[in-house]
């Protein structure tokens, strides 16, 4: 193996330098010391702390309450202007629709958070809706942007659909409404699907727009969690954080896993239909 | 518009024309179809015949121009109420239902009662000998067996026409011979009307009672395989089904006779050369209507007075039931000359370089309009 001790050493330096810190807050969440950079020995009693505090259980339901209403709307309006993007050919006004809705995807996102908080103030005053700060407004907020994200992945899902599928339909006698219930969206299901995991990780990870959007009462994940480092780093937080790669690394492993099984029988299956049929030429 | 044989008609396509953005993919076409005729539209890519289908079906709207199916206006008939079905190119079977499923999808939609659709589900599966493959999804067969589980799925509503998109085109040549015929026999045995559109000249012979040869988006020529074959409309046709050698010269309708330039002598039809004195024209003349020998010993004592000519051998294909000489003249150009091997032989008599002599009869000459 001379070729290869050179980039392997490559591969697990770059190995380290994304994993590393990781693996750092991992074994530092079982340091039964208080302080953070001395080492106590090993200790869970960082976990227990963790969930006998009300803050963090209630900040964190706050969280997965906020990014799966916002997900599910997301990937409805998104999935819609990614399809209409993808299939409705040159209407007047493409380019900019288009424009328009991948901007989100490169604004700053001070500068989003910003310009929302100003909306809603002026909604506020305007039409009396939403009525203050908080859960709402942070929801709104991030239905706008992640919409943008999951167009992109349906878009992009649509383009690859077989557009003779859904003229197949219709030639069956299939009304427009029919072909999208049992045709187009069970064809696009993974896209959404991803679209959907997309905006969920966005929402449950966003930190400064939720911050200008929020009211008082209204606290997410990561605005606890950055408070609380700003105080100093507590072990609580190294615990917290460890629970959060976990549910994210378990997640992550297992759809790769049934892609793969799925993929791996799909291909299985292809080869011998049409081995069967090299056989049945052959008599 | 003749009425007398509207019974007899199909569809009847009217003066229709597509514009693509300034582009005429389809330009103008009328043509009739019968009921219960194969008809193939044949025509080159890019020639219109697709969008021509598709109209059909129901997917493109005529720029101008009317089609009628079965005596009804198909204007304002969207394609899921049309009584047509077709079956596209890349079968387009729905990957997320089995075979059955597929197959059923179109009575569905017709809310046909369970009982009745399973009975005419399992019916279609086993006209295309797929009777076992109802629970396999689409990815779990091979590409002739999802072929026929397309023709299956448009077949099973019993549509009054049933359009194919190049339907042979993916699969590999031994299985689209064989293909071939159980396409034709299906045809057959449900009598309803097919239209099919292909590139491949030998498929719209084998399969078509007529054919319609396209070309940008007009219609050449329509006819049986044998009209098309026989008496090609004009150059362009005579071109792309088969192959032909074409002489040009001057007309001399006295004599029912053109004077090739090319040739020692001229060429003598037994038809009626409809053409003025001294008009320019093209001829065609198929290889295997021309027979070939070697040259006698003093060619140019006994050569005839007409369709006739001399060169050398340039070039030899032996394709085992057939050969095909690629036949020199004294001016460079090649005529091609196929002769049936019907006896079994070591030693060719025919070898290049030999001089050789071609002749044929009045009968095979046609003439090639332009």
């Amino acid at each position: 193996m001379r070729r290869g001790s050179f980039l392997t050493l490559c591969l697990w330096a770059g190995f380290a330098f994304l994993y590393l810190p990781i693996l750092v807050l991992i074994v530092y969440s079982f340091n039964a010391s208080r302080l953070v950079a001395v080492w106590g020995g090993w200790s869970v009693k960082w976990y227990g702390e963790l969930f006998r505090d009300p803050q963090v259980l209630g900040a964190a339901s706050m969280s997965l309450q906020i990014a799966a209403i916002s997900a599910t709307v997301a990937v409805v309006i998104g999935g819609l202007a990614g399809y209409a993007l993808s299939r409705f050919g040159r209407f007047r006004g493409r380019t900019g629709f288009s424009t328009m809705l991948t901007a989100p995807l490169v604004m700053p996102e001070v500068i989003t958070g910003l310009s929302l908080l100003m909306l809603f103030i002026a909604m506020e005053q305007i039409v009396g809706w939403p009525a203050g700060r908080g859960m709402t407004t942070v929801i709104i907020a991030h239905i706008t942007f992640a919409a943008a994200y999951v167009a992109v992945v349906v878009r992009s899902r649509v383009a690859g659909l077989d557009r003779a599928l859904e003229e197949a339909a219709m030639d069956l006698g299939a009304r427009p409404f029919t072909v999208l219930r049992r045709i187009t969206l069970p064809m696009l299901m993974p896209g959404l699907l991803s679209g959907w995991l997309l905006a969920f990780t966005l929402s449950l990870d966003d930190l400064v727009i939720a911050s200008f959007v929020t009211g008082p009462g209204a606290t997410t994940l990561p605005m606890l969690i950055f408070s609380k480092v700003r105080l100093g780093v507590s072990p609580d937080i190294n615990a917290l954080a460890t629970l959060i790669v976990a549910v994210v690394a378990s997640g992550v492993l297992l759809s790769g896993w049934i892609m793969l099984r799925t993929e791996r029988r799909h291909a299985r299956q292809v080869r011998a239909a049409f081995r069967r049929e090299g056989a049945m030429d052959g008599n | 518009m003749a009425a007398a044989d509207s019974t007899d008609t199909l569809v009847s396509i009217q003066g229709v024309t597509k514009d693509f953005g300034g582009t005429l993919a389809v330009d103008g076409i009328d043509l009739e179809i019968r009921r219960g005729e194969y008809f193939s539209l044949l025509g080159g890519s890019g020639c219109g015949k697709t969008t021509l289908l598709r109209m059909l079906g129901g997917f493109e709207t005529p720029t101008s121009g009317r089609i009628m199916i079965d005596g009804q206006d198909m204007a304002d008939v969207p394609a899921y109420r049309r009584p047509v079905n077709m079956m596209f190119q890349s079968y387009a079977l729905f990957p997320h239902m089995s075979v059955a499923q597929n197959v059923a999808f179109g009575l569905e939609q017709e809310n046909v009662v369970k009982s009745e659709r399973d009975d005419r589900v399992a019916e279609a599966l086993e006209m295309v000998q797929l009777g076992e493959y109802g629970r396999r999804k689409p990815h779990q067969l091979s590409g002739g067996q999802r072929q026929r589980v397309a023709l299956a799925r448009a077949l099973v509503k019993r549509p009054k026409l049933l359009l194919l998109d190049e339907p042979l085109a993916a699969l590999d040549k031994k299985l689209r011979e064989k293909t071939q015929f159980e396409l034709a026999n299906i045809q057959v045995k449900v009598g309803i009307t097919f239209i099919m559109v292909t590139h491949d000249q030998e498929e719209a012979m084998t399969l078509s009672d007529r054919l319609a040869v396209m070309n940008a988006g007009r219609i050449v020529q329509v006819g049986t395989p044998g009209d098309i074959y026989e008496f090609p409309a004009n150059r362009m046709v005579g071109e792309f089904i088969g192959t032909i050698n074409v002489f040009e010269g001057k007309a001399d309708p006295e004599n029912s006779a053109v004077h090739c330039p090319a040739l020692p002598c001229p060429i003598v039809m037994e038809d009626r050369v409809a053409a003025e004195s001294g008009s320019q024209i093209a001829i065609g003349i198929r290889p295997e209507k021309m027979r070939i020998r070697k040259a006698g010993p003093a060619p140019a004592e006994a050569a005839p007075a007409s369709n006739f000519l001399a060169g050398k051998v340039e070039d030899i294909a032996y394709l085992g039931d057939l050969s095909i000489f690629h036949v020199r003249l004294a001016d460079g150009r090649i005529v091609q000359v196929s002769r049936t091997n019907i006896t079994r032989r070591r030693d060719e008599p025919l070898t290049w370089e030999d001089a050789v002599e071609v002749e044929w009869d009045p009968q095979a000459p046609v003439v090639l309009h332009q």
